[in-house]
């Protein structure tokens, strides 16, 4: 009898402990030694601090810096050559994202509805050629000619101008317009409300922001997030 | 009267047992059940699927309060530096299975056919797959992170309330330094 009241506690516990120490806990403890170890013995480089700095770029109001990048023709083109232009749809994009392709009927359509009323488009290829061949110089003349781009297709050559601006992804919107001070920055995101269907766009950003422009106006709608493709370094 | 005793008593010791190793198992099972969503479509090849679901119906994935640590990894078959730190992923829960790996694709989803589920299967990425249906990303993308630009590859690590957010490509051992750091911190 004795016997069995020492017993008991005993046998409860050694369920306990099989049953909370079964995988669950096993399986943490290893984790933690082997993440501990990965840690001892990798030391790490400060790759998020060079994109966070990446991700610094201009603001609504900002004044954006003009540039000299190599149009597909082989001629430099500035934003200082547009004596004409009341401000700029400058475009972020390339050839390789499927975002950006979804896209290019409708910034083409933008240019032939707003080059003449002073908003030319402006379409800049922010990507490292070397990590992704299909965003070559030669491949974005070979691109431009099949779509039949009306607007000069910019190479960032060294990858400078991408940075100053903040553009993080392709397709990647920034409205200029042209102020005394400047060209300045009034609207940033995507182009509309829905990249995998131009039918059934219910919001157009970027014509709402330049129609606002075009009246005088600031647009209601600065700044819109949109998925797409990471920039190449 | 005491052999009477002792045999109630190791039956009643046998059902405190069962009983014990009946609800450890229940709890072990119910703390690594999958959440259920609602989804609009189901595709699938074989052992390869993908959910289909609005950004509403993910909420209850992005919140669950459970204690596991969550890897959450929006990617696309067509984003090069999301396919590449893919294998990444695979690695860090095949070493860690108590962790919790969703991959939320944002591909087209009139892709799936085409090209997801295809991709799926040569890289025999058996983990759960999701893909967010929603064309109104600005409507969604500030839910997730305020900051985030709409890039992918983007991750978001959390545990209970404790979430990080993270635009940019991971290598297996920054990964995994992450995660280590996220425990650490709990």
């Amino acid at each position: 009898m004795n016997s069995i009241i020492y017993i008991l506690p005993l046998a409860l516990s050694l369920v306990l402990i099989a049953c909370g120490g079964s995988e669950s806990n096993k399986a943490s403890e290893n984790e933690n030694d082997s993440l501990t170890t990965a840690l001892d013995s990798t030391e790490m480089s400060t790759d998020t601090e060079e994109d966070e700095q990446m991700n610094e770029g201009y603001a609504v109001g900002d004044i954006a810096t003009d540039f000299s990048l190599m149009n597909i023709d082989g001629e430099m083109v500035s934003l200082a050559d547009y004596t004409y232009a009341k401000g700029f749809i400058l475009t972020f994009t390339c050839n390789h994202c499927p975002y950006a392709v979804a896209y290019e009927d409708r910034i083409i359509a933008l240019d032939a509805k707003y080059k003449s009323q002073g908003y030319p488009v402006i379409a800049i290829n922010p990507n490292n050629p070397e990590i992704v061949e299909e965003d070559s110089y030669e491949n974005m003349q070979v691109r431009a000619e099949e779509k039949g781009f009306t607007f000069p297709y910019l190479m960032d050559e060294g990858q400078t101008i991408f940075p100053q601006y903040g553009a993080t992804k392709t397709p990647h919107m920034y409205i200029l317009e042209k102020t005394d001070e400047g060209n300045r920055v009034a609207y940033i995101g995507a182009i509309d409300d829905n990249h995998e269907d131009a039918e059934a766009v219910t919001k157009r950003y970027v014509e709402d922001a330049v129609d606002a422009l075009l009246k005088g106006q600031q647009p209601e709608v600065t700044e819109t997030k949109a998925i797409g493709c990471s920039i190449k370094i | 009267m005491i052999h009477r005793y002792k045999k109630l008593l190791s039956i009643g010791l046998t059902l405190v047992i069962l009983l014990l190793a009946q609800s450890c198992s229940s709890s072990k099972n119910e703390g690594y059940a999958s959440v259920q969503l609602k989804t609009d479509t189901l595709y699938h090849d074989g052992d390869y699927q993908v959910e289909v679901v609005n950004f509403e119906a993910l909420q209850p994935l992005l919140y669950q309060k459970d204690e596991r640590l969550h890897v959450i990894n929006f990617w696309a078959t067509w984003c090069i530096p999301c396919v590449a730190e893919l294998p990444y992923f695979q690695e860090l829960v095949k070493k860690h299975p108590n962790i919790e790996l969703t991959l939320i694709s944002l591909d087209f989803s009139s892709k799936i056919r085409s090209d997801l589920l295809p991709f799926l299967k040569d890289r025999q990425l058996k983990e759960r797959v999701i893909l967010l249906n929603e064309p109104d990303a600005n409507s969604w993308i500030p839910q997730i992170d305020a900051d985030w630009t709409g890039a992918i590859p983007a991750t978001i690590i959390y545990s209970g309330q404790k979430r990080n957010f993270y635009e940019q490509s991971f290598t297996f051992e920054t990964l995994e330094k992450e995660v280590q750091q996220f425990q650490n911190q709990l």
